[in-house]
Order: C-alpha cells, then sequence, then structure tokens
C-alpha cells in the first residue's frame, strides 16, 4: 500500500529482521469440503493458522511484513490433496511435532498436515517433478474406460484448451503423461490411477479427462472426484516423495 | 425429526460455480449444532454474497449470542451468485446454510441484517430458493418466521409486504426476546397459529409486524395515516438500545473465513453510536447515544479475539474511532502489546479533527500500514456547514501532513455529491482541496510520489435524519458535477497526476433513494424488478437502471407517484412520512428545525456534540431512558495478560527496538 520507505524527514525506517534459524517443510491434506479451497485459501488458511497455533513464524522485511510460508504449486480448486507441500521460515527453534500439533488445532478441518520435518534449504522444488493422480469417475464402468484410455495413450499429441484467467489455453496434454492405470471402483464407478509430469504449462487431471472425452466420447455422469495421491520424484516403482 | 443436510445434492454442483468455498462452511469458530438438542432455530442471512457478509459485525454478534444460548440455533446464510442459483433451480436444491447446509425452510426464524437496501432483491432471491413464499400474507405455520434488521429496517416499508416482523435498533436483547418468545409459543402448541405469535411479538411494543398496520393513501398519493388494524398492537414501535457495552462483548471468536472477504481482521466495537450531528448520517441519527466500550474490555476482547481467529489485523471500529475517550490510549497499550508480532492496527473510520500524531505512530508500530480514510464530505466550507461536518480545510491539511510526516503514501479523501443547497462550484472546490493536500504531502515528506485519492458519490436522503425531507438531486445533475470535477483534477499539470478520482454514479443513488424513502407501495416495484432478473444491485456488474426504471413504471401505474415523486420531490412539515411510526426516539421537530436550520438562506446553524456541550433534545435519550456512557475511565491494558497465544513470537521479538 504504501511502498518501500525513502529517506525524507519523518521517515520511519523500515523494521530489519533476522533470518529463520529453523526450515520446515510440511506435507499437508487438502481433503473433503476444503478441496473446494484455492491455493490462495489454503495460503490464507495456513497464515492464520500458524498465528492461532502460535508457531514463532518469521516475517520478510518492509513496511508490510509476510510471514515466511512458502508453497510449492497446490493442486487446483475442487481438487483434492494428499500431498501438498510447502515450507516454514522460524524465528526461534521449534519441535517439528510440536508445530504439527499446533496447527492441526488451528488449521480448519479438511486441512492437515500429514509430516513435517527439518530441511536446510526449504522446499525441495527440485524433487517434485511429478504428481500421481487417483480420478474417480462415476456412472462409468471400466471396461468403458479402458479403451478410451488406451487410445488416448496411443496418442503423441492431444492438444486440449482450458479456460484460465487469463483467458482460454491450449496445451497438448499427452507428452506429460507417464502411465494411467484403470480399475473398477465398484460396478458402476471407475478409478484412473495417473501418473503426470509437473510441466509448463502444467498438466492438470481434468485436462487429461478433457483429452480422453475428445477421442472417446467418454463422459461421467456427475464431476469427477479428483485427488493428488503423492507429489515427488519417478522412479521404477513411481512416484517417491521427499 | 432430524433435517438432512443438502450438502450431497450440492457438492456436483461446486466445481461448476466461481469461488466454491464460499458455500462449504466448515471455517474455524464456525459452530454446528443438533438439530434435535434445540428447539428455537434461527437462519442468519446476510443478502449479499459471502465476501461482504462474512465480516458483517451484526451477524457475527448476533451468531455467538443465539449460539450461547441452550436450546437454541443459529446457523449463517449468504445470497448465492447468479451462477450458483441457477444450477440451483435446475437441480432442485433448496437455499441452504453455510454451517450444517441445512434446508432454510426447516428453520424457526430467519433472521435478515439489511445494511444497504441494495439487498432487498437478494432476501427475495433467498426467500425463493428455500421455497418460503415471499409474500408474509401467504406464508403458513411451517415457514420461518422472517424477520428483518439491521440500519436499513428503520424504514422497512419497501420490504413491508415480505417481511413478518421487523426490529430496529441493536439486535443483542431483541433477538433473545424473540426467541423467548417463539420458545412459548411452541411450548404451548402454537396458540393462536401463526398470527398468534405475531401477536405476541407485536404485543412487545418493541417488534414491528407490518401486516398488522394498515396505510391508507390521499388522492395525491400521499400517505394519510398509518394505523393498527387489530387491538394488542401498538400505534408506534420503539427502536432497541444496547446499554453497557461491557456487558456484551461480542464477537468474542468470529468466523474465520478460507474465502477471501472484503475485510481481513479482527474488528471490536469501541464504542456505539455517534452524536457529531453530520445531518445526512442515518447511522449517526438513529443509534444515538454514544455508548463506549470500556478500553479494559477492548483489550480483553482483542487479546481474545486475536488468538481465537489469528488475524493479523485489529480494527477499532465505531462510526467515529478516533473520537473514543481513551483511543489515544487504546492504540499506545495495543501497539506496546503487539510490538513485534506482526500485528497491524486500523481505525476503518477516523475523523479528520480528531486524527492525531499519537494515533499515526501507533498505527503504524507495528510494521503493517493499513490505508488512511478521511471524510470531509463536502468540499467547500459553505457545504460543509450545510451538512453540519464542522471540519476546517486547515483541520484536513494538518491531519493529512500528520500522516504524510508519518510515513503515509497515500490517504483517501471521501466526498459526497447532490448535498441539499449544493452548487457546480462546492463541487469543483474538492479538486482545490485535492491540490492542497498533495502540495501540503509533498512539503512535509519532501517527496514527490505522495499521493491522495478522492472518492466520491452520490448524496441519498434518509430516514430519520434532518435530510429526510430533501429532494434527492437528480443523477444528470450529480453526474454532470462529477464530470466536472474529474476533468478539474486531471487537467492539473502540478498535482493532477497525484491524485486518483473514484466516483459512483448518480443512477444507482437514486433507486438506492427509491428504497431508503418508499412506501409499502415500493413492495411492487422491487418485486416487479427482482421477476425481470435484479440481483446483486449494490454490483455495478449486476446493476440495470433500465430494469428499475422500467419496474417503476409498471408497478406504480395505477397510483399517483412514480420514482421521481419518491425521490427529487421535496416533502412538507406536514406530510405522513413512511416511517412515522417507528420510533428511533429522534423528536420530529427537532428534525424538522434541523433540516430548517441546514438550509436557512443566511447560512447554516451549527449543532455541536452532547459529549462535550449541554445536551439539545434530539429526544433519543428521554424517548427511550437511555443516557451517554462515556469514559475516560483512567485504566490502562495490562500487557502481562494479553499476548497468551502469541507468546513465542512477541518473546523473541521484544528485543527489537522501534
Amino acid at each position: 500500500m504504501t511502498g518501500e520507505p525513502g529517506s525524507g524527514p519523518g521517515t520511519p525506517a523500515a523494521p530489519s529482521v533476522a533470518p529463520p534459524v529453523q526450515q520446515l517443510v510440511v506435507r499437508y491434506a487438502k481433503r473433503g469440503k476444503m478441496r473446494f479451497a484455492s491455493h490462495r485459501d489454503v495460503a490464507r488458511a495456513f497464515e492464520r493458522g500458524v498465528r492461532r497455533a502460535g508457531v514463532p513464524i518469521a516475517h520478510s522485511a518492509g513496511f508490510t511484513p509476510h510471514p515466511k510460508i512458502s508453497y510449492a504449486g497446490g493442486a487446483p480448486t475442487g481438487v483434492a490433496s494428499e500431498a501438498e507441500y510447502l515450507s516454514l521460515g522460524l524465528m526461534s527453534r521449534t519441535d517439528p511435532a510440536v508445530v504439527r500439533d499446533g496447527l492441526n488445532a488451528a488449521l480448519p478441518d479438511g486441512i492437515e498436515v500429514i509430516d513435517i520435518a527439518e530441511t536446510a534449504g526449504g522446499l525441495p522444488a527440485s524433487q517434485l517433478v511429478a504428481s500421481e493422480w487417483q480420478v474417480i469417475l462415476p456412472g462409468l464402468p471400466s471396461g468403458h474406460v479402458a479403451p478410451a484410455v488406451h487410445e488416448f495413450l496411443a496418442l503423441e499429441h492431444a492438444e486440449v484448451e482450458r479456460l484460465t484467467s487469463k483467458g482460454m489455453r491450449r496445451m497438448d496434454a499427452r507428452p506429460a503423461v507417464v502411465t494411467i492405470d484403470v480399475t473398477s471402483a465398484g460396478a458402476e464407478d471407475t478409478a484412473l490411477r495417473m501418473i503426470v509430469m509437473h510441466t509448463v504449462p502444467a498438466i492438470r487431471p481434468d485436462d487429461v479427462l478433457t483429452a480422453i472425452r475428445q477421442v472417446s466420447g467418454v463422459t461421467p455422469d456427475a464431476p469427477p472426484l479428483m485427488t493428488r495421491l503423492a507429489q515427488g520424484s519417478i522412479s521404477e516403482s513411481g512416484v517417491v516423495m521427499p | 425429526m432430524p433435517v438432512e443436510s443438502v450438502f450431497p445434492r450440492l457438492e456436483p454442483l461446486l466445481p461448476l460455480v466461481r469461488k466454491p468455498v464460499q458455500y462449504v462452511g466448515g471455517e474455524v469458530n464456525a459452530v454446528v449444532k443438533d438439530w434435535d438438542a434445540t428447539d428455537v432455530r434461527w437462519a442468519l442471512l446476510y443478502p449479499d454474497a459471502y465476501e461482504v457478509g462474512l465480516p458483517n459485525q451484526g451477524l457475527a454478534i448476533l451468531y455467538e449470542v443465539l449460539n450461547e444460548q441452550e436450546g437454541v440455533l443459529a446457523e449463517r446464510v449468504y445470497s448465492v451468485w447468479p451462477d450458483m442459483e441457477a444450477l440451483m433451480r435446475s437441480s432442485g436444491v433448496p437455499q441452504f446454510t453455510v454451517d450444517a447446509h441445512r434446508p432454510v425452510g426447516s428453520f424457526d426464524l430467519l433472521g435478515v441484517s439489511f445494511s444497504t437496501e441494495l439487498g432487498y432483491t437478494n432476501l427475495l432471491t433467498t426467500l425463493d430458493l428455500a421455497g418460503i413464499p415471499l409474500l408474509a400474507a401467504d406464508r403458513s405455520i411451517t415457514d420461518p418466521v422472517v424477520v428483518g434488521g439491521g440500519h436499513a429496517a428503520f424504514n422497512p416499508e419497501p420490504i413491508a409486504d415480505f417481511l413478518d416482523a421487523v426490529v430496529i435498533g441493536d439486535g443483542e436483547e431483541a433477538t433473545l426476546l424473540i426467541t423467548s418468545l417463539v420458545r412459548s409459543w411452541k411450548q404451548a402448541g402454537c396458540p393462536g397459529g401463526r398470527d398468534g405469535l405475531l401477536l405476541s411479538l407485536a404485543g412487545t411494543g418493541s417488534v414491528y409486524v407490518p401486516r398488522f398496520y394498515d396505510v391508507s393513501y390521499q388522492p395525491d398519493g400521499r400517505i394519510a395515516a398509518i394505523a393498527p388494524n387489530r387491538p394488542g398492537v401498538p400505534r408506534s414501535v420503539r427502536k432497541h438500545t444496547l446499554m453497557d457495552l461491557d456487558a456484551w462483548p461480542y464477537p468474542k471468536a468470529p468466523v474465520v473465513p478460507v474465502a477471501e472477504t472484503v475485510h481481513e481482521r479482527f474488528s471490536v466495537e469501541i464504542f456505539r453510536g455517534c452524536t457529531r450531528g453530520c445531518r445526512f448520517c442515518q447511522a449517526g441519527m438513529i443509534t444515538r447515544p454514544v455508548r463506549e466500550r470500556s478500553i479494559t474490555t477492548v483489550g480483553a476482547m482483542v487479546a481474545a479475539g486475536v488468538a481465537a481467529t489469528g488475524f493479523a489485523e485489529v480494527g477499532l471500529l465505531s462510526l467515529s474511532s478516533a473520537d473514543h475517550s481513551e483511543i489515544n490510549e487504546i492504540a499506545v497499550d495495543l501497539a506496546d502489546c503487539y510490538e513485534g508480532t506482526n500485528t497491524g492496527l486500523s481505525l476503518p473510520s477516523t475523523r479528520v479533527d480528531a486524527f492525531n500524531i499519537t494515533l499515526a505512530d501507533e498505527l503504524s508500530r507495528n510494521g503493517r500500514r493499513s490505508g488512511l480514510t478521511f471524510a470531509p464530505e463536502g468540499g467547500s466550507e459553505r457545504m460543509r456547514k450545510v451538512i453540519n461536518k464542522m471540519v476546517t480545510e486547515d483541520d484536513l491539511i494538518r491531519t493529512v501532513s500528520t500522516a504524510y510526516s508519518s510515513g503515509w503514501r497515500q490517504v483517501k479523501l471521501y466526498f459526497m455529491c447532490g448535498l441539499p443547497t449544493e452548487t457546480d462550484e462546492d463541487v469543483l472546490a474538492i479538486a482545490a482541496l485535492a491540490r492542497r493536500v498533495i502540495e501540503a504531502g509533498r512539503t512535509v515528506s519532501g517527496r514527490k510520489d505522495i499521493r491522495c485519492t478522492v472518492s466520491i458519490g452520490g448524496f441519498v436522503p434518509k430516514p430519520h435524519t434532518p435530510f429526510q425531507w430533501a429532494a434527492q438531486c437528480e443523477p444528470s445533475v450529480v453526474d454532470s458535477r462529477l464530470k466536472a470535477l474529474g476533468s478539474a483534477l486531471r487537467s492539473d499539470r502540478t498535482y493532477g497526476r497525484s491524485i486518483g478520482f473514484r466516483y459512483h454514479e448518480g443512477e444507482p443513488a437514486l433507486i438506492e433513494g427509491l428504497m431508503a424513502r418508499g412506501d409499502r407501495r415500493v413492495g411492487a416495484v422491487v418485486l416487479a424488478a427482482w421477476r425481470d432478473g435484479a440481483r446483486f444491485d449494490g454490483w455495478n456488474e449486476y446493476f440495470s437502471f433500465e430494469r428499475w426504471a422500467t419496474a417503476c413504471s409498471t408497478a406504480l401505474a395505477d397510483t399517483p407517484v412514480d420514482l421521481a415523486w419518491y425521490t427529487t420531490r421535496e416533502r412538507d412539515y406536514d406530510e405522513v412520512l413512511p416511517w412515522d411510526h417507528l420510533d428511533s426516539g429522534l423528536d420530529r421537530d427537532w428534525l424538522w428545525q434541523d433540516w430548517q436550520s441546514a438550509v436557512a438562506p443566511d447560512g447554516a446553524g451549527e449543532v455541536e456534540d452532547c459529549r462535550w456541550t449541554p445536551c439539545y433534545e434530539c429526544g433519543a435519550c428521554s424517548a427511550m431512558g437511555t443516557h451517554i456512557q462515556v469514559g475516560p475511565t483512567g485504566e490502562r491494558i495490562d500487557p502481562a495478560r494479553m499476548l497468551p497465544v502469541l507468546s513465542v513470537t512477541g518473546s523473541v521479538a521484544s528485543g527489537q527496538g522501534r
């Protein structure tokens, strides 16, 4: 609002702050009703949760100090996740388990800290190269879905469009997809598990569904329930969390 | 019998709408009670979007007051946006509460808070989606009792057909009174049916039941009389005044939104009421007398509220916060207590002549610096005399100089256009004032990048004010003055680029004026506009003047009155006003004299503040049996008791100097 301070008369000096003494990396879940929270909504919840829990969070310098919380790319609005990541910079050393329990008491139901660990360098962005997603397709038996997925995987390119805040964007949904497994989820529904690389622009599970629909016409009865199960690096066994 | 959540039916719609998180509830401090363990159940509606309604203090207070009661349940309802409304209609999902997603039609009461008249059409959307008949007369014993409140409810006549009951004034005790009457009525087996309950409410003398009054009209369209149509109903209904704010320290733990909202802070009302006597100001007239919350209660509320919510900003709320008798002590003590915790302090409403260097220092001490807004309201000295906003140009220059020299880079100045007796020159004087502000700011700060924003809107005469008789200014005149002001500001080569200009056009204000001073015949206009698609009328992107103009001409076709009659027409002393039977305490003759004094040909008379001068008999205290409650108390906030939750942060940070 007021910009950075200058040297005019009567201008107070900007508060200076010491760098954080401890970095914690947090894996958290966004589930249930809270899956409808956007990335910014989740950030707001954490900023308040940190204060409610009395976590000694460090702040940036300047006239509008911000708490030192960094977020890895969040699951889209409407998509649940068991593997979101953020890091906290603390101004005094604190037992990570105490921070975890304090945050879980302070956050709204549906946003839950699962793992917390001290690291030297903050968020391991370089280790978050792919995600494993689960997608439940209501009202679609797996017998219908499996051929459609095969058709999609046989493609080299699958152009899709998505409306973003910057207008309609075109992107290729195929190259980012590593694998898709199709299983039955009860008699009526199908569960997909897909591993998708983090690319620019990001390919989201709904982009993959759009591409599958385009090649096959297969459409679920109701909005699919999407969940990020894991984020990490890729190995032969799948996505390995940091 | 338990009432089922509609969430399973709502959930498939959520991926299809904008900002779905606003509909899911589950926020920190939200309350969900067992339906069957309660016997009086309120749905509390703010008839605007979640992002506007959630921070509303009134509903936050009532939500807590009611939910603290044994056997009472209160859940929140906000207006759904048109994208959600369309999906709910096509999928048959009824209007729900955000707390437990219970259908609104299942509640005993639907309480609605009207901060502005522009929420009236949204009330109809909520009723319709809830399956509640729009007209109170069509409702059955199983439908909720729809109770209106809030400032706009001081003239509820334009929505009288849609409301079962209305409360004017403070809601804390009134909702508890209604709750107990509803409980007795239910326990007794609902004697007399729906009318039996409404009669018991009306019998208190402080709940208005519009249906129990008949309005008759003269051939020229003016009201002939407003009179009760059955025994046991008083001729006039009194407003509620809560005395001793210290005994009602709400909200204690307001709901913390996950969605973004218009105010992201923990607000404490430091006093209620205002007696500065600005003649345009409905809030200042209907909330008399001034009742301060003591510095120690404010401190305790801030400590508990910040701990319970995690908000990083504390708002000291009132109609003119710098007027609290111990505002400097409150600001100093809170800034001391929260030093180093990055907890900001803001005064959302600050009078030009009450701002001072102590406040400037304390508001900026903890790093975060919220915006500063001052409201001279009128551009010329003459204009400010007419509205009894007795601040001088020198006051303003002194105040903005304090702000700029204390490190603020920007201040916002609020004005009104279309005030009684206003001329083009009065509005153009705003440009000269803004130039002086920038000039002073550059001098004291030694910088060229300081800014001010001039924000201006059309004046709407409001009931229960001295200007209730005034003619509202024609939108074309308002717009031409705004245009002239805009070009005067932009054409200034020296200062123009440092001055921002924001304005609200005249047409929406005219419709606000129609509903502010309308009578029961305006109900048909509201209904016609709503049927034609009116929603979210306070939002530019949804408001349509043409729609309202058409609704006026069709719905008022069989009457001698029209849109202009309700708005741009000056009223006489003798005319029965639609709200004359609603007693705000203000003496009608005092209001009239003040109106006459405002427009006196030889210059407006001044009314001083009764906090500091002898009582001038406005009537509010004597009629309501109330009195001014102000400090100073001489007490201070004890920092040792303030920081239980932030202790980790606080202790680490306490080594930092200022």
